[in-house]
């Protein structure tokens, strides 16, 4: 009744699906816990699909090709930055026009590349875990960046506990009057953290353009990173939880493309829209607890900070 | 800063040629817009030596601090530690040329624990390392028992404030500022707590103090430095001078009376919570009891304890912000309102001044006229229909600024713009001109100057003489024995029967406080 193979395709599938979701919303979720919120994820993500698929066509360098992704992202992210930080423009609108912005630029510079194809980027066998039983097909048929997403997310968690960086950061998400009066710079570390947002949407888009459909269409993110935003909120701010959501946000994803193939009786705009539903739900569901929510959510998130003279 | 001239005490009256003072601030001069916060400002500070510094609110005492601690750019004005000339443009090099600070507005961090807030204002890695165990030590070491793991955001107002001191203890610091420190402590506490700055003292420290309370002042420091519209009134010896000069020099005239007659003349019960058991909302609360408390018309009722026995929780009961499911659990003039929240009870007559002045007791950004009606409406015409009269509003607002004289430029001013004195007075204005027939006063004079405090109490007695239940939370056990009638202590979530005040000392309500002695709780009836 159940074939193993489609599952372990499904598996498969819906790894690679969630990996860029990762990638953008580890890097707003570093952003939000700053007490800055960038609607611009989405605009960054293209603008790093385009950088990143421009340069795996050209040289072949798929390390390259996310670099500059990263670097694509996180230069958007650097408009954001300056309007919020030192313009004190209010975040939201900001972050939606870094959205519009990131369209259009990759729009024009992706014109050349438009309707090009490339043998995108091949998986890795990861050694060990290939050779389990049952499920080992699956580690031969994932690229490198699964992994990396993955390593970011425990990494990313270890420093925001762990390290005095990720306090800091904590702290001046949590309350930018009272880091700034302990002498920390507000400005500085918030600029740090939405470049590097910036980058990982970058590297997100990038992944959609090497490597789950190698070419470049215009606005091939398809309203990713508005999911990944939602993602860092529902997942409470926590990376294992954003994982999480953005894993099931795959799996449900390809499971209805499956259910479409099957013929389910069920209208198709029903089935696209279930990823969404069922990822918000099971979210919310384990994140119910209102003390929690308040321990973790950045108290100035959205906030513009003025240094009192 | 080498520890051998930390651990020897210098006299503080040696004469001749003696070395320079620790720390000497001269000629500080700081203008905002519209307001000169610091004239000419000078003063100095011996290793070995409390300086008090005494003002009103408003009177330049935190801009000086400001400047000491690198946040604010003086106009003008030098500062000199040992002798020499430092420039302190942050915090960062105030606490490296050895200068520690305890903010009277606390710069702590809500979501994050007590042990990485403290960690946040280490700069030194070798000072936060092992820091839960050294927490701890301090901790105990001064009379502070906090737990390294807790989140700031479940601890009480007291709490945080010994959160504050152990960060600045744990810096070893030569030179310590304390802003208002004693406003939240039992008596036990201040007691501990100036053995601690005694002891630092001793170490040869020099220690700012600065309070509103001119008997701690009296009790503790040296020398005392007034500060008045922003300029120095003068520097005294506090031993030669008496509390009544002090406060002829800092607020320019005689000192205001302070508490109440206690002639209050208890009628018919107005506020009753009757056998109150309630697990609390937050996972760090005190669970309530079989808690009974019966506030009477015409009597002011002290609850006196020390923070974290479940204060919030009662005050979320009776206000209204935590509905119980026992609707006979919390009586209203006889009316049962236990499942009412707080609108729906200011209706049928309670008033609520809570202790966050910015934030629960008034929206910070809005406008005076406009936190005046978020509460008043529930009793008083201002709105008809849901269409608010902007007339009326501004008619209430400009009372309240009126008869409890709020220093404001308008009734357009935003909350948040208000000294904490002026906001109090305007908060307990408005509730009491809401006309209630209880009134829940939690830390009614945390962070206010002496001229307010004598004229919320003065509001509070009227209000009682009026015929209205006063219920008075607060952890200053001067204050309340000052204006209750009756008192009552709250330790562990279990509230004691109600006492006369004549009857109650500092060191039997102390010891209640502490758990020292059983509760004897109040026969519901």
């Amino acid at each position: 009744m159940i074939d193993t193979a489609l599952v372990l395709a499904i598996l498969v599938s819906a790894l690679r699906t969630a990996t860029p979701l990762i990638f953008a919303a580890l890097g707003e979720l570093v952003v939000e816990k700053s007490g800055c919120v960038n609607l611009g994820v989405e605009g960054m993500m293209l603008v790093g699909a385009v950088a990143g698929f421009a340069i795996g066509l050209t040289t072949g360098n798929f390390a390259l090709a996310f670099l500059v992704g990263a670097l694509a992202g996180a230069a958007l992210s650097l408009v954001y930055g300056v309007l919020v930080l030192f313009l004190m423009v209010n975040q939201y609108a900001a972050g939606l026009a870094l959205t519009i912005l990131g369209g259009g630029a990759s729009a024009f510079w992706g014109q050349r590349w438009q309707g090009q194809n490339m043998r995108g980027l091949q998986p890795v066998e990861m050694p060990g875990l290939s050779q389990l039983p049952v499920v080992g097909s699956v580690f031969t048929r994932l690229d490198i960046m699964v992994y990396v997403a993955l390593a970011a997310a425990a990494l990313i968690a270890w420093a925001l506990l762990r390290t005095r960086l990720g306090l800091v950061l904590r702290a001046v998400g949590e309350n930018h009057d009272s880091a700034h009066a302990l002498g920390f710079s507000v400005i500085r570390v918030r600029f740090a953290a939405i470049a590097f947002g910036g980058a990982m949407a970058g590297i997100g888009g990038a992944y959609l353009s090497c490597v789950i459909t190698p070419l470049w269409i215009e606005g091939m993110t398809a309203g990713r990173g508005w999911i990944a935003v939602a993602l860092v909120v529902f997942a409470t701010w926590k990376p294992g939880r954003v994982v999480l959501g953005a894993w099931l946000f795959g799996l449900v994803s390809v499971m209805q493309i499956h259910g479409q193939g099957l013929g389910l009786a069920v209208p198709s705009h029903i089935l696209a829209m279930l990823p969404y539903l069922v990822t918000i739900l099971v979210l919310v569901l384990i994140s119910r607890d209102a003390t929690r929510i308040r321990l973790a959510a950045p108290g100035s998130l959205g906030k513009a900070f003025r240094p009192t003279a | 800063m080498d520890s051998a001239t930390i651990s020897e005490p210098r006299p503080a009256t040696s004469g001749g040629a003696e070395a320079p003072p620790r720390l000497r601030v001269e000629s500080v001069t700081k203008q905002y817009p519209g307001c000169l916060a610091n004239d000419d400002v000078s003063l100095s500070v011996e290793g070995g030596e409390i300086l008090a510094l005494l003002g009103e609110n408003g009177a330049g005492k935190s801009t000086l601090v400001k400047v000491m601690y690198g946040l604010v750019a003086p106009d003008a004005g030098t500062i000199f530690i040992d002798g020499r000339e430092v420039a302190i443009t942050s915090p960062a090099e105030a606490r490296a040329a050895g200068i520690g600070i305890v903010f009277q507005h606390f710069s702590l961090f809500e979501s994050l624990t007590v042990a990485e807030n403290i960690s946040l204002g280490l700069d030194n890695a070798a000072d936060r390392r092992d820091l839960g165990r050294r927490i701890r030590e301090i901790g105990a070491r001064y009379g502070m028992a906090l737990d390294p793991g807790r989140h700031v955001a479940d601890l009480s107002v007291g709490e945080r404030q010994q959160v504050e001191i152990v960060r600045c203890l744990l810096q070893d610091p030569a030179i310590l500022i304390f802003d208002e420190p004693t406003s939240v402590l039992t008596p036990q506490a201040i007691e501990g707590l100036f053995d601690t700055l005694r002891r630092l003292r001793a170490e040869g420290r020099a220690v700012v103090f600065i309070s509103h309370k001119l008997e701690e002042i009296r009790a503790l420091c040296d020398r005392a430095t007034v500060l008045r519209g922003g300029r120095v009134v003068g520097t005294v010896e506090v031993a030669a001078t008496s509390v009544n000069d002090l406060a002829r020099m800092m607020i320019g005239r005689d000192m205001p009376a302070f508490g109440s007659d206690h002639a209050g003349k208890p009628a018919g019960e107005a506020l009753a919570v009757r056998n109150l058991s309630l697990s609390p909302a937050d996972p760090h609360g005190t669970a309530l009891d079989d808690l009974t408390l019966v506030a009477r018309g015409g009597e002011i009722l002290g609850i006196a304890g020390i923070a974290g026995n479940g204060q919030e929780e009662l005050l979320a009961v009776l206000s209204g912000e935590r509905p119980v499911a026992d609707p006979g659990a919390v009586l209203l003039n006889g009316r049962q309102v236990g499942r009412l929240g707080p609108g729906a009870r200011r209706r049928l007559g309670l008033g609520f001044v809570p202790g966050e002045r910015l934030g629960r007791g008034a929206v910070p950004p809005m406008s005076l006229s406009e936190n005046g009606f978020l509460t008043a409406h529930w009793r008083l015409p201002l709105a008809r229909r849901g269409i608010i009269s902007p007339r009326r509003r501004a008619a209430f607002a400009d009372r309240v600024i009126d008869e409890f004289r709020v220093a404001t430029r308008s009734r357009a001013t935003a909350a948040q713009a208000l000294s904490g004195g002026n906001l109090q007075r305007f908060i307990v204005g408005r509730e009491i001109l809401a006309g209630p027939s209880a009134l829940i006063v939690a830390y009614p004079t945390w962070g206010v100057d002496v001229a307010a405090v004598a004229a919320i109490h003065a509001a509070l007695v009227a209000l009682r003489d009026a015929g209205a239940a006063v219920v008075v939370m607060s952890e200053d056990l001067d204050e309340l024995l000052a204006l209750s009638d009756r008192m009552a202590v709250l330790c562990r979530g279990r509230l004691s029967a109600p006492m006369r005040v004549r009857d109650c000392t500092p060191e039997r309500l102390g010891l209640l406080m502490s758990g020292a002695t059983p509760l004897e709780t109040a026969d519901a009836a």
